[in-house]
């Protein structure tokens, strides 16, 4: 029996699609004017309650304000004005070559939107993961629910509360509650659902879609290593790339993000200078240790707290803490860790982390790091600090993920012209920039013939000429065509 | 537990006029009888396929350029020098004419090769892409890398077509490949899985033979992709076996073609074109065929009068007595047409046609006109040489048949010379693909992508979109370790806070005011 408040939101539910396939119907949605409205109504609505943001991000993540802007704000921002710009680009139709054999006649490929998609985001980044996919919907001129992640409730409500006042009700609907709603939702028919959260809910969401065939969208995590080679033998570089491990490591919502540094591998004879630089770092940004912890967020809840504690239990796994490893329960904090070498076959090297804890592992030669990648699934993003261009064309060959970055981590979120996205274990499909129209979209051909000239070889009766005739046709061999015609080929 | 599919009896039941012939070489083959099958390939069997397959991808042999041009060449010399071979077996199966498998079949997987032969090198290249002011100085390129391991499902219908060009693209984009052809056309399924062992690389592309036991054993296992061509019940089940690996599907499916015919057109030419895009493919055995029309009550009789013209003259007086209809493919669609054609309230209807001949399978090209949009023959996909016609008041009115049938269609026509219509066809009607004045042609198009969407499928191929859904777009951003952005990392302060909305904006003054007050603070 489910409770009342759950049987009001499933009833609702019920009401609030039928409201969006009814809207869909009338095509509001599929105009420019509407979908600008509605993109500039977002940039107003984050605009106007940046500080309602701030304050809802701090109380679910403990998320800085400066965190909250560079990985949620700014992001939405800047995703909604690049798409208001680009639109009517990207809903002009393509042109379609077409060969002589076709003359004349006009192709082309048009956009359309899909229909009533549904989109389920992530407690992590609980702002960019439900506005971004949101924005890419009504970009492809669409009708949207969305759920946001109870997990994060305060930004959940943030949404579900706001949404409302700035966006169009009839077309775009958010909705609360908890797994028992999300389960709901599955069992009705979509025309497309995004997803973003773990494998094991990504594979309940994907055997749902099954029953109506509809297309979904996968942005799940994997266990993102970064190889550090011996750029570190150089003083300079040694100091940008530990800043940029540790703030692609922690800087992320403390580690609890997708495109996370999950672990680190480098040669044994540079792990040290390794461990030392990062330790430097952690203690600039983020404070001496866990009393002075600062500018990074906390653990979303005690499930996940006590999951993270529970990879650090493994005797072997402690005994290979070498910074780090204290916690407070009380307020869901654990501090930036470093393991050096923990055994390969714990849990913590063998689940996405999702969390402040850093495996660094050693290799007799960073080379081994591809097989090592190799070994495990898929993920989602390989950083490499390197410049050694043959070791990045290994990477790039040897290795598959969902996308790569060199001498950075974390950046490529924010690039609108690269697809964003996994394979294999780590998800399918892409979103930024036009990748989210085009996820949210058909693409539909459509092929303008005229009446003339009619070509009789089409028809039957068959006989060999006109065989010989489609032969040459299908080959486009123009010159054999005339030959033919003109009887100097024989059929 | 294993996956099973299910399928009516009925489907399994012998054709009682056509029996295979067996094939010439068992050497190469997965397996040959219907009793072997079982014996022969069950799960274990699949295991052993994939895991070869993955040592293979593993070891790289399907990435190097050369491998995707010597398979893509040997599949070329294949369909040249089989040709004959393969017109046989696709009379033995479907009894389709010559001209109907030379052409859509043989004709257009060499143009498909050709094509990729052609384009190969300039697809493998990665593609720049532009960066932004947030991350100078760098660069970036999309990169196109093969999935791995991925199966190809066809259908009976284009046997050869439906089976090879989704593997010409597997194939180009550097995977290694299972085919699985249909068992409802065991001549051409035994002639691929022959042709297939003799001329491509046996170590990375096989074909494994079988029906529903085989397919359930070969989608218990982990695939990089499959792409599956068939009818939706059926990919509603390769779908959900595909979630539980989180493997990636292209759906290629059916529906009910529409087809909107205007008036004051050169009607001559629109019966012919829609004819052949019915009768002439297949007998109206194909995801693209136009399932049913719909004019108006005024152009009714002149349609169907040069509907009956046109037939006589490409099929003669006698249909059965043509050679240039293919057959129904066995008794159980046979006796499905059959019931749509038996019901009351449409046996009436037809106005053209009806005769049947159960012995040889065949029906003869049958026109029912203005029938019930609540008849078996108008709420299924008819996949037949049974054509209804909807009668409406005005031909607007035909947008509101289409959309109210709650289904979005493979494709949709329209013969018209309005322009208004033509664009309120485009703007309104959703289907995977539309031709205004002409039907099915669309498909030999490499440039157009081909595929459907909501029930009629899910992804597209086709050219070049072959080779992308076989690809995985892989994102790569170049950095350096030069001028590394301060205001990226803690401590976090207001002025940090300032710069980064003015580089999220992209503003020069804004970051120059921003640095401004960071540098006086």
């Amino acid at each position: 029996m489910l409770p009342l408040q759950t049987s009001k939101t499933i009833a609702s539910m019920e009401e609030s699609i039928a409201e969006l396939r009814e809207t869909f119907r009338t095509g509001t949605t599929k105009s420019v004017s509407w979908r600008k409205k509605q993109l500039r109504a977002l940039l107003d609505l984050v605009n106007e309650n940046e500080d309602s943001i701030f304050h809802a991000l701090d109380q679910d993540l403990g998320k800085s304000r400066v965190e909250s802007y560079r990985d949620e704000i700014g992001i939405i921002k800047k995703s909604a004005s690049y798409s208001l710009s680009c639109l009517d680009k990207w809903m002009a139709p393509k042109k379609g070559d077409l060969p002589l054999l076709f003359f004349p006649a006009k192709a082309e490929v048009m956009p359309e939107p899909l229909g009533v998609v549904l989109i389920f985001s992530s407690w992590n980044f609980p702002i960019t993961v439900a506005l971004d996919p949101l924005i890419g919907a009504i970009s492809a001129g669409n009708t949207v629910l969305l759920k946001p992640s109870e997990l994060a409730p305060a930004c959940m409500s943030f949404l579900t509360q706001t949404i409302p006042r700035y966006l169009d009700n009839k077309a775009i609907k958010v909705i609360g509650g908890g797994a028992d709603v999300g389960k709901r939702l599955l069992e009705l028919k979509w025309d497309k659902i995004f997803f973003t959260g773990s494998p094991r809910v990504g594979r309940l969401v994907l055997t749902a879609a099954a029953k109506y065939l509809t297309p979904v969208t996968l942005e799940l995590g994997g266990k993102c290593p970064a190889i550090v080679d011996n750029t570190l033998s150089n003083p300079s570089k040694a100091k940008v790339t530990a800043k940029r491990i540790v703030g692609g490591k922690w800087g992320p919502c403390t580690g609890q993000a997708c495109i996370a540094i999950d672990y680190v591998l480098v040669e044994e004879k540079l792990a040290s200078t390794l461990i030392e630089t990062v330790k430097k770092y952690i203690k600039i940004f983020y404070g001496d240790n866990l009393k002075e912890l600062k500018s990074i967020s906390r653990i979303v809840n005690q499930q996940q707290f006590q999951r993270l504690v529970n990879l650090l239990k493994d005797p072997h796994v402690a005994a290979s803490v070498v910074y780090g490893g204290s916690v407070d329960e009380e307020k869901l904090v654990i501090e930036p860790t470093i393991l050096l070498d923990p055994p390969l076959d714990s849990e913590i090297m063998n689940e996405e982390i999702f969390g402040p804890l850093l495996p660094i592992i050693t290799l007799k030669n960073i080379e081994e790091s591809i097989e090592f990648i190799n070994s495990k699934p898929n993920p989602l993003v390989i950083y490499a600090f390197t410049e050694n261009e043959t070791f990045k064309k290994r990477i790039l060959s040897e290795t598959s993920s969902g996308s790569v970055t060199f001498n950075d981590s974390m950046v490529q979120f924010i690039c609108e012209s690269l697809p964003f996205g996994g394979v294999g274990q780590s998800g399918f499909g892409r979103y930024h920039g036009k990748y989210s129209f085009d996820t949210f979209s058909h693409e539909k051909s459509v092929l303008h013939r005229a009446f003339y000239p009619e070509l009789e070889p089409r028809y039957p009766p068959w006989t060999n000429f006109k065989l010989a005739f489609l032969r040459l046709a299908y080959a486009l061999d123009y010159f054999g065509l005339i030959l033919l015609m003109s009887g100097f080929r024989k059929s | 537990m294993p996956l099973k599919l299910t399928l009516p009896h009925r489907h399994y039941r012998r054709r009682r006029s056509f029996r295979p012939k067996k094939s010439q070489n068992n050497v190469n083959h997965v397996m040959a009888s219907e009793e072997e099958k079982k014996a022969v390939f069950d799960t274990e069997s699949a295991k052993e396929v994939v895991k070869e397959l993955r040592a293979s991808f593993a070891a790289g042999k399907t990435k190097s350029y050369e491998w995707r041009s010597t398979q893509l060449n040997a599949m070329l010399k294949m369909m040249e020098e089989n040709e004959p071979q393969i017109v046989a077996a696709l009379r033995d199966d479907l009894s389709k004419p010559e001209l109907e498998s030379s052409i859509y079949e043989v004709a257009m997987v060499k143009s498909s090769c050709r094509v990729a032969l052609k384009k190969l090198k300039h697809w493998i290249m990665p593609e720049k892409a532009k960066t932004s002011l947030i991350t100078f100085p760098s660069s970036a390129e999309i990169v196109s890398e093969p999935l791995g391991v991925v199966l190809v499902i066809s259908a009976w219908n284009y046997p050869f077509l439906l089976s090879l060009d989704p593997v010409i693209g597997a194939i180009a984009a550097g995977n290694a490949v299972v085919l699985k052809p249909s068992e409802i056309a065991p001549a051409t399924s035994s002639l691929l899985a022959r042709l297939a062992a003799d001329y491509l690389d046996r170590s990375c592309i096989k074909v494994v033979e079988g029906a529903v036991p085989e397919t359930s054993a070969l989608l218990e296992q982990k695939w990089d992709k499959i792409l599956y061509t068939g009818n939706g019940r059926i990919a509603r089940i390769v779908m959900a076996a595909a979630a539980k690996h989180l493997t990636p599907v292209v759906l290629e499916l059916g529906g009910k073609c529409p087809v909107i015919v205007d008036s004051d057109i050169n009607l001559q030419v629109a019966t012919r074109r829609i004819i052949a895009g019915k009768w002439g493919c297949n007998n109206g055995q194909a995801c693209i065929s136009p399932d049913y029309i719909i004019t108006t009550k005024s152009c009714a009789q002149t349609l169907v009068d040069s509907f009956k013209c046109e037939l006589e003259r490409f099929y003669g007086k006698n249909p059965f007595e043509s050679k240039d209809l293919s057959r129904i493919v066995n008794f159980n669609h046979f006796a499905r047409l059959s019931k749509l054609l038996d019901e009351d309230k449409v046996s009436s209807k037809i106005i053209h046609g009806g005769e049947r001949d159960e012995e040889n399978l065949r029906i003869a090209p049958t026109i029912l006109l203005d029938v019930p949009q609540d008849s078996l023959i108008m709420t299924e996909e008819i996949f037949g040489p049974l054509l209804p016609i909807i009668l409406v008041d005005k031909v607007e009115d035909s947008f509101d048949v289409i959309n109210s049938s709650g289904t979005k269609p493979l494709a949709a026509y329209l013969f018209t010379n309005n322009k208004k219509l033509k664009e309120k066809f485009v703007a309104t009607v959703s289907a995977g693909g539309l031709v205004v004045n002409d039907t099915t042609v669309h498909l030999a198009e490499h440039t157009l992508p081909f595929g459907g969407v909501g029930d009629s499928g899910m992804g597209a191929y086709h050219g070049k979109f072959s080779f992308d859904t076989f690809s995985h777009k892989k994102a790569v951003l170049y950095r350096g370790f030069a001028c590394d952005a301060f205001v990226r990392y803690p401590p976090y302060s207001r002025g940090k806070l300032r710069l980064l909305e003015a580089l999220f904006n992209g503003s020069f003054f804004g970051i120059i005011r921003a640095l401004l007050g960071w540098f006086k603070s």
